[in-house]
């Protein structure tokens, strides 16, 4: 059994990872809070494509003499690029999450005067009234 | 809001370091279509440059530079490099983004004319990133209120 | 020889002019519109053109940048995603139209040009998400329609900022649990193109990594659809968003999940697998009779207008996600048609209340006292959407509705029919509270009648303009054209788009 998690170890820690997130993001009612844990989530899955695209004792994907002299590339020296060009995107993606969460979180604070969700409910269902 | 806080050793350093962090990001994007680097990365790279110089010196010197509509254009400028590439190519008769294709209008045979092309694309990055990412952290540190922000 | 790069041109075209609506809005703010109006135009025409062509050639595929398939990315439009792209394209035009007054008074000025902007990318989006057949780009696609989907909604009233943020929370976990799913794929095929992961995949199919990928990417696709359990942030991201944000996303980006949805099911996976091995189809058809049952029930307990049209669109997406789920020929060819007649249908009750909103500032119910009278071309164009709503017969909810209730049969799920036959009861109750609102002006007044006279003027003319009426009109005769023409529909199109051997 131990065995069998430590052989799979990048996966185990994926999950503990995704779980803080999912953590942060449902137990906390600070709103800045569950943006970390979003963040946290968002960046176990980039570190999870990471390493199922990482071999042992292989270097980056960089093709060397590149300038007219090509080399045979054994592809067992090579981390798999795929994964990597994919998280390029991914972390694009988050960057941008980021960004259009945290300028909603300044007019939420701006409006609300507070991060607190249960006081924002507050607030709102006092303005409904 | 925003307060002055005039440090020579930071300011000193900043001034070194700047052009550094620029010419770096040059490299990286230069670099971007025969090995890791790119346009994302050195757009990255050229907007942190500006954003240590708004930290070294203060929001008014970074807005003297980069006015909101000025980010917005360059925004918008690598939005048109990068579909203009591809709409040339569908103009020149082949599927979009065939930079392949370039080797009618360049000097270049069509290997290198995708080189090239990848070279234009990555120009076209580089400028929206840097733009968009700038005007992200000129947003959020003015909390959205650019010209009030300099008033005060 | 250009009807060939349709399938690039349909997403970059919007993209282009979406950026140029920036630059000279501020030059000029009237220009903003007009861009927005040609590209949509322009969308509109290329993708009857790719119908045609799919009609009568069959599946397109287009390579870009002439990659070949499995290594390059691939955008493939067949009869299924021609209808997709069909019925986004044109209501997204006739809201571009209907969207010049009612954002004029509901956003200050300076906002415009940011709107239209988001307004193009968020189409762009949904378009490139219907035509791609690359499943990471698909990713890319959904988040390109989600940002400013979030965006869209946060320039709303009060309130709308965190519906926005809640929005958001939701939304990227789905994405994130859609590229888990991706990943997962990807580990076990080594391939992301979606054609070439539906001929790998049936030697895989008792792989576990491929049932969980297969649940990463449903329930992803859930959240993004607002599917039961997971609708919790439809509502108030609708409600609270302006009339013209509600009235696009309302009606296409559930359907456009949908169609996602559609797609992992049949085409990535087979049916084999999804109906078949997994019996996924059982959960769903439970799932789509309780959002049906809890859909119906919500919205009729809600004062606001809006957030009944929210509780609709879930009880809608339980229609659609039951018919999947019955998986039987007859009733996803009715889930299909539902697709495309819930969107036309939402479209128009929802172009309703923004002019609603446009005259009397508000959107809940009481808002519609005597629009019989004051406002009777509104009043026709509501009348014509709650009847598709309802599944009265010229209309195209009948149609939808009565293949997925012949599918029912068909499968003897009898808790699908029922459920089907009293949510459609519901919508009758809800509508006809509406109408008689609107309608019985005179009998309300009477009831008031020792009040003193003055309380209850008599509602004059005050008709909303042209610009908002005639979009509307022309929803609620395509409304009825799509009901009439059904089986033209049925035997060109959604023939060919059910997955064989079913």
């Amino acid at each position: 059994m131990l065995e069998y998690i430590i052989s799979k170890y990048n996966y185990w820690m994926y999950i503990v990872i995704i779980l803080i997130g999912v953590y942060g993001m449902m137990a906390k009612s600070n709103l800045m809070k569950k943006l970390i844990g979003m963040g946290i989530f968002q960046w176990a899955i980039i570190f999870y494509f990471m390493s199922i695209g990482a071999k042992k004792g292989a270097t980056i994907h960089i093709v060397t003499g590149h300038h007219g002299a090509y080399e045979a590339v054994r592809a067992i020296e090579v981390i798999n690029p795929l994964p990597s060009v994919l998280m390029l995107t991914a972390i694009v993606v988050g960057v941008a999450t980021t960004g259009i969460s945290l300028s909603v979180l300044i007019s939420i604070y701006r409006r609300y005067g507070t991060f607190e969700e249960d006081e924002i409910i507050k607030l709102l269902s006092e303005k409904g009234k | 809001m925003v307060k002055n806080v005039e440090d020579v050793v930071i300011q000193m350093l900043c001034r070194m370091l700047i052009p550094l962090m620029q010419v770096y990001s040059l490299y990286v994007f230069a670099h971007g279509h025969g090995s890791p680097g790119g346009g994302f990365q050195g757009g990255c790279i050229m907007a942190a440059a500006f954003i240590v110089m708004v930290i070294a010196y203060d929001l008014n010197e970074a807005k003297r530079r980069f006015r909101e509509k000025a980010l917005l254009i360059f925004c918008c400028l690598g939005v048109f490099i990068y579909a203009g590439t591809g709409w040339a190519v569908l103009l020149l008769g082949s599927n979009f983004l065939d930079y392949s294709f370039l080797s009618k209008v360049l000097p270049a045979d069509p290997v290198k004319a995708r080189y090239y092309g990848m070279a234009m694309i990555e120009l076209g990055v580089q400028i929206t990133v840097m733009a968009i990412m700038l005007s992200i952290f000129l947003d959020l540190v003015t909390k959205g209120e650019h010209e009030k922000a300099l008033e005060e | 020889m250009i009807s060939e790069q349709f399938p690039a041109l349909i997403v970059v075209t919007p993209l282009i002019l979406s950026f140029f609506i920036p630059i000279l809005g501020w030059w000029r703010r009237s220009l903003c519109l007009p861009i927005v109006l040609i590209a949509l135009s322009v969308c509109t025409v290329f993708a009857i053109g790719l119908l045609q062509t799919v009609m009568t050639q069959g599946k397109i595929h287009y390579w870009l940048g002439k990659w070949q398939p499995p290594w390059g990315i691939e955008y493939v439009v067949d009869h299924l995603n021609a209808l997709v792209l069909f019925f986004v394209s044109f209501i997204s035009l006739m809201i571009a139209i209907y969207s010049k007054k009612s954002i004029e008074q509901e956003l200050p000025e300076h906002k415009i040009p940011q709107f239209y902007t988001l307004f193009l990318l968020n189409i762009t989006g949904l378009l490139g998400i219907t035509v791609t057949g690359d499943a990471f780009n698909l990713y890319v696609l959904v988040e390109i329609a989600s940002f400013t989907a979030y965006g869209l909604v946060a320039i709303g009233e009060d309130g709308a900022f965190v519906a926005s943020f809640r929005y958001i929370v939701m939304g990227t976990i789905g994405a994130c649990f859609y590229l888990l799913g991706v990943g997962h794929l990807y580990i076990v095929t080594g391939s992301l193109n979606m054609a070439d992961l539906s001929n790998i995949l049936p030697n895989l199919y008792h792989s576990k990594v491929i049932i969980v990928a297969f649940a990463f990417l449903i329930i992803g696709i859930a959240l993004k659809m607002a599917l039961f359990p997971l609708h919790a942030w439809l509502p108030d991201a609708y409600t609270y968003a302006p009339s013209t944000v509600s009235a696009f996303m309302g009606p296409l980006m559930t359907k456009v999940g949908a169609y996602v949805l559609i797609r992992i099911m049949f085409t990535v996976f087979k049916p084999e697998f999804s109906i078949g091995m997994l019996q996924v189809t059982d959960i769903m058809v439970w799932l789509g009779v309780a959002a049906m049952l809890f859909g119906g029930i919500m919205a009729l307990s809600q004062t606001d207008f809006k957030r009944m049209l929210c509780y609709i669109i879930v009880a809608e997406m339980g229609f659609i996600v039951g018919g999947i789920g019955i998986a039987n020929a007859t009733a996803i060819k009715g889930a299909i048609f539902h697709i495309l007649s819930d969107a036309f249908m939402m479209a128009c009750l929802f172009l309703v209340a923004g002019t609603i909103m446009y005259k009397t500032k508000g959107h809940s119910i009481s808002d519609f006292k005597g629009i019989f009278r004051k406002m009777p071309f509104t009043a026709i164009i509501f009348t014509v959407g709650a009847l598709a709503i309802i599944g009265v017969p010229p209309t195209c909810g009948f149609f939808s509705k009565w293949y997925l209730l012949l599918g029912g049969i068909e499968a003897k799920h009898w808790g699908f029919v029922i459920a089907l036959l009293l949510c459609t009861l519901i919508n009758v109750a809800l509508f006809f509270r509406v109408i008689d609102k609107g309608l019985y002006l005179h009998v309300h007044a009477l009831e008031h009648a020792s009040e003193p006279a003055g309380h209850h003027p008599e509602p004059h003319y005050d008709e909303a303009p042209l610009s908002m009426l005639i979009p509307g009109f022309i929803i609620a005769i395509a409304i009825f054209l799509i009901g009439i023409f059904n089986q033209a529909i049925f035997k060109n199109i959604i023939e060919f788009a059910i997955p064989l051997r079913l």
